[in-house]
């Protein structure tokens, strides 16, 4: 894993170099260019990697709920007093350096969870156990709503992962994942229509029951549900959704093209990913990213660097490393004695894959622009510190996992 | 955590690896199958800059430059570029209103931001030299340096023809153009367009999201340099043209004479006519406007080409060549004339008067139009070679064809007329089939009726006789790139049907009739002249007077036909203009001051 993790982070720092990559500035030392700054981001991050290995691994699990408490007052102050960068008050000023809080709230989210979820007199089948885990997920989250940053609010959606791996009701998963679907088709059909073939196939489906009273009426309030879900999802992306996020999605379902506006960043990336071929233009040879038509291209858009100049093997290498990475933190998570360890690891798993899949996602166009760093690879301090806490605790925790029960 | 979860971990992978799958297969697509992307990206960065070449030089047959090229400036902008703009002082600079000015720049905004587009084009040198020190001052602006065509003397409008910026036809027709190009529209300029243009030049640029330049593309690999045009050697004699155009002031009608030993036109006068500069750059469409709707000079009208005559007696000349070629005209072949011929019924064509009978040279010197129409009607009504009148007729028709009549002569000018030599079909279905004789169609054997005669046309009949049988295809163009080239398309002597000794007769009675006939007041003391007078009936006005001549009588050096129309007598104006004209070729000057002031001053278009 450590290992996976150097590839991804130096990889990074070399596509930074890349993406912002102009005649003038070509050492890749330089700090007063990004590729610099990181630089500096990872050297620190290994003084961090030194710390946590150096810690007592039990003081993660003693302290989870403070840091937890930590992270919602810094997520509070900065609601008030953050600075503001292009539309999210998200940011803190240190000094010289901006740090995001949001991306240090999945650290201390997680160890919350973990905590909780492995204590003593869980129950699962609790309903208060739920309703605790539902507050614990959702107050981060709320809070980073409130700073605009609706991408990182959205990352709180990968601990239905980890409670589904903790005994979350299967019916209850697959409905979470059916809901985006039944979303997305609400929004490209006529409603009415919709609702028809629901209940079509609610039929079909109580036919193929014993055709109790109990089935009929589950099947209806299900069926109901869904109804309303459509007429909810309809209302929501009019009256709850910001102009610019209505626009994102209807380009992504193709019911707006808008080159120039909404979809310029969606299609100058799929431009520049596609223009890489097979085995892309080469280290520094891409031509989209360097000058500039890709837009954030060191941060959350990195990825087309990684396209256009590697090609699709260099993609495909990519991918499979954070699969790697993901299937291998899930395997070491299921040999931890103990539960925390074990739950904090799919925590890891759920957050890293989230930011994957929605990152890749969005550069190849498949989900809506969402603003969320690629774990390890694009340019900045505090996702690259927090995802370093994220997985070294982990490791760390590994490390013991037959002193900590 | 129950036991009975423990299988999740399974699904929980496969869900990671499912998602993962997903996203390779959309790489896959975008990356390995779909070639919009790595198409759009080319678009993106690189910038296809095309040199434009200098389009070729035109010379006359002197070698005086009578086409060239001159400097011109197209003022650019980048809208995305324009910072601080003093609106008021640079509309001042270029010259234009403020509410032109909001205009142009949300014309330009529309086209693109971070491209250029024209913000005002083809500016004279003189103003870019004021606007160019300037220019520093208003960031977003720029000038293209492209070349504007340039007439050194406003004579030959037509011929040398006009450029123009593309039409989306033309760029749809030939993938060579491009928007903004220039390509010829008329004259010279048009047929030797490929020649004249020479090969474009492409420079690739790559450039950032803001259209910055960060350089060539690939060190120039792909760039290529403008090839400038072809030079051209018009056979036309500047001099000669200027002075046909003098002549022609204030008169309608046409000047076209002909080397007849190469072909090579010497001068080829429309008039009305315009100066070539009117047509230029940004005046162009304005001028272009005023000339096209000028319906009574009809200025962009080429007569020489395109105006169809009645050759009225002049066409005598080839009646007597076929007749003699037939075997039923000789050279003291004898018609009496009383006063016309008669078709019966009371109908006759009209003859003047003069003494009689008249052997053929006669009949040319005295233009008698029964003799004509007996010949005539000796070709058509030869029963002992053909059987029907029809055959006969079709045989008088080819005999008149072969001297380049009633068809396209195939001169390297657009727009060339074919005449018309009716067909014994146009016959059949006007009389009936087969119900037409010699008499019905008995105006063609003095030029009148349906026939019709391109001055040009006309001028290579002239230049048949004059080499006693064969014309070279008319050319403007004698040589292509170097001066002592030759314009190998014109190099095929055509032979018309009558062989060469049937000419001297006729040529003798030419010359008997600037001598002594019809067009004395054409005669010269130095030079033989031999001609024929032509007056071409007019049913909307007064007869067209037709005159073509060509001298010397041996070894000529030059055929000429001239039309003046609604004049009257070919001998009255057409003959003195064409005799000035030979003098002024032939010797360089002229002897007569008094018949040149004459021509010069009369105006045969006011009153009309």
């Amino acid at each position: 894993m450590t290992g996976i993790y150097l590839i991804l982070v130096i990889f990074g720092w070399f596509n930074i170099y890349a993406a912002v990559y102009d005649e003038g500035h070509t050492s890749i030392f330089d700090i007063s260019q990004r590729y610099g700054k990181q630089m500096i981001w990872i050297l620190a991050a290994f003084l961090l990697v030194l710390m946590i290995l150096l810690l007592n691994p039990k003081i993660f699990s003693q302290f989870a709920y403070l840091v937890y408490a930590v992270c919602l007052v810094i997520l509070v102050v900065v609601v008030f007093a953050g600075k503001e960068v292009s539309g999210s008050r998200s940011w803190f000023q240190v000094g010289g350096m901006a740090l995001q809080p949001a991306e240090f709230a999945k650290v201390g989210t997680a160890l919350a969870v973990s905590k909780y979820l492995s204590g003593q007199y869980i129950s699962m089948k609790d309903s208060k156990t739920w309703f605790s885990l539902a507050i614990i997920i959702a107050l981060p989250a709320i809070l980073i709503l409130l700073q605009k940053d609706t991408g990182s609010a959205l990352v709180f959606l990968a601990f239905v992962i980890v409670l589904y791996r903790a005994g979350l009701n299967g019916y209850l998963m697959l409905a979470l994942l059916l809901l985006p679907v039944l979303g997305i088709l609400s929004l490209v059909m006529n409603k009415l229509i919709l609702a028809g073939i629901l209940l079509g196939i609610a039929i079909i489906v109580y036919l193929y029951t014993k055709r109790r009273i109990h089935h009929l009426l589950v099947i209806a309030a299900i069926y109901l549900g869904s109804v309303g879900f459509i007429y909810f999802v309809d209302y929501g992306f009019d009256h709850l959704l910001r102009p610019h996020q209505q626009e994102r999605i209807s380009v992504l379902l193709g019911q707006k093209t808008d080159l120039k506006g909404a979809g310029y960043n969606v299609n100058q990336s799929l431009i520049a990913i596609g223009s890489g071929k097979l085995f892309g233009k080469g280290y520094l040879e891409g031509t989209q990213t360097k000058y500039n038509f890709v837009p954030e291209q060191s941060t959350d858009f990195i990825f087309c660097t990684v396209g256009e100049e590697w090609g699709f093997i260099g993609s495909l290498v990519v991918i499979f490393l954070y699969l790697w990475l993901l299937l291998r933190i899930i395997k070491v998570a299921e040999r931890q004695r103990s539960k925390f360890s074990k739950i904090y690891g799919y925590c890891v798993a759920s957050v890293l894959f989230f930011h994957v899949i929605i990152n890749i996602g969005m550069t190849l166009g498949l989900v809506p622009v969402i603003g969320i760093p690629l774990p390890f690879l694009s340019y900045g301090g505090s996702s690259l510190w927090a995802f370093t806490l994220l997985l070294f605790i982990f490791i760390r925790q590994d490390a013991y996992r037959y002193e900590l029960v | 955590m129950e036991r009975a979860d423990s299988n999740r971990r399974f699904f929980i992978a496969g869900f990671f690896i499912l998602i993962g799958l997903i996203l390779i297969m959309r790489l896959v697509y975008v990356q390995l199958l779909a070639d919009k992307y790595i198409l759009s990206a080319n678009n993106n960065v690189l910038r296809y800059i095309t040199q434009y070449p200098a389009r070729g030089l035109i010379f006359d047959r002197k070698g005086e430059l009578l086409v060239y090229n001159e400097a011109a400036y197209d003022l650019m902008v980048i809208p995305k570029q324009v910072k601080h703009l003093d609106t008021i002082g640079f509309c001042r600079l270029i010259g234009i209103e403020k509410a032109d000015f909001i205009e142009r720049m949300e014309k330009a905004r529309k086209y693109s931001v971070y491209r250029p587009s024209i913000f005002e084009s083809q500016i004279t040198r003189e103003s870019y030299g004021i606007i160019e020190e300037k220019l520093f001052r208003y960031p977003g602006f720029f000038v293209l340096p492209r070349t504007l065509r340039k007439y050194s003397a406003p004579i030959a409008a037509h011929t040398m023809g006009y450029i123009g910026e593309v039409n989306p036809d033309m760029i749809a027709k030939n993938p060579y153009y491009r928007s903004g190009d220039y390509i010829g529209i008329s004259g010279i300029e048009k047929s030797y367009e490929e020649v004249l243009r020479g090969k474009k030049g492409l420079k690739i640029r790559v450039v950032d999201v803001f259209n910055r330049d960060m350089g060539s593309f690939q060190d120039g690999k792909y760039d290529s340099s403008a090839v400038a045009g072809t030079n051209l050697y018009s056979s036309i004699d500047a001099e000669l043209q200027a002075y046909g155009e003098l002549l022609m002031t204030n008169k309608k009608g046409s000047i076209v004479a002909i080397e007849p030993s190469t072909g090579e036109i010497l001068c080829i006068v429309s008039s009305p006519s315009y100066d070539p500069n009117l047509l230029v750059g940004r005046v162009r469409n304005k001028n272009y406007n005023i000339l096209s709707k000028d319906s009574i000079n009809v200025p962009l009208f080429n007569r020489a080409l395109m105006a169809m005559y009645p050759p009225g007696s002049t066409f005598k000349l080839v009646n007597a060549l076929v007749g003699e070629q037939e075997g039923v005209l000789f050279p003291d072949t004898r018609y009496a004339c009383p006063g016309g011929f008669s078709l019966g019924g009371g109908k006759k064509v009209g003859c003047h008067s003069h003494w009689g009978p008249l052997n053929l040279p006669q009949s040319i010197q005295y233009s008698c139009n029964t003799y004509y129409c007996r010949v005539f009607k000796s070709i058509i009504d030869n029963r002992e070679k053909y059987r029907t009148t029809k055959e006969a007729y079709n045989a008088w028709r080819k005999g008149v064809m072969s001297f380049g009549l009633g068809k396209k002569l195939g001169i390297d000018l657009p727009g060339e007329l074919n005449g018309n030599i009716p067909s014994a079909g146009y016959y059949d279905r006007y009389h009936g089939k087969d119900r037409w004789r010699a008499l019905t169609v008995i105006s063609l054997a003095i030029g009148q009726g349906e026939i019709g005669i391109t001055p040009i046309q006309l001028a290579n009949l002239t230049a048949t006789i004059a080499n006693r049988g064969y014309y070279y295809t008319p050319h403007i163009i004698r040589a292509i790139g170097r001066a002592d080239s030759m314009n190998r398309q014109y190099l095929t002597r055509h032979y018309s049907n009558v062989a060469p000794a049937y000419f001297d007769i006729v040529i003798e009675g030419m010359q008997m009739v600037v001598d002594a006939g019809t067009a004395a007041n054409a005669k010269m003391d130095s030079i033989i002249l031999c001609g024929k007078t032509g007056t071409a009936q007019n049913p909307h006005g007064k007869n067209h007077s037709i005159f073509i001549c060509f001298a010397p009588k041996d070894h000529p050096k030059i055929a000429i036909s001239v039309v003046v129309e609604n004049a009257g007598w070919g001998s009255t104006w057409a003959a003195p203009i064409a005799s000035l004209m030979i003098e002024k070729y032939l010797t360089g000057k002229i002897t007569r001051p008094e018949v040149e002031k004459n021509m010069v001053e009369c105006n045969l278009i006011t009153g009309y």
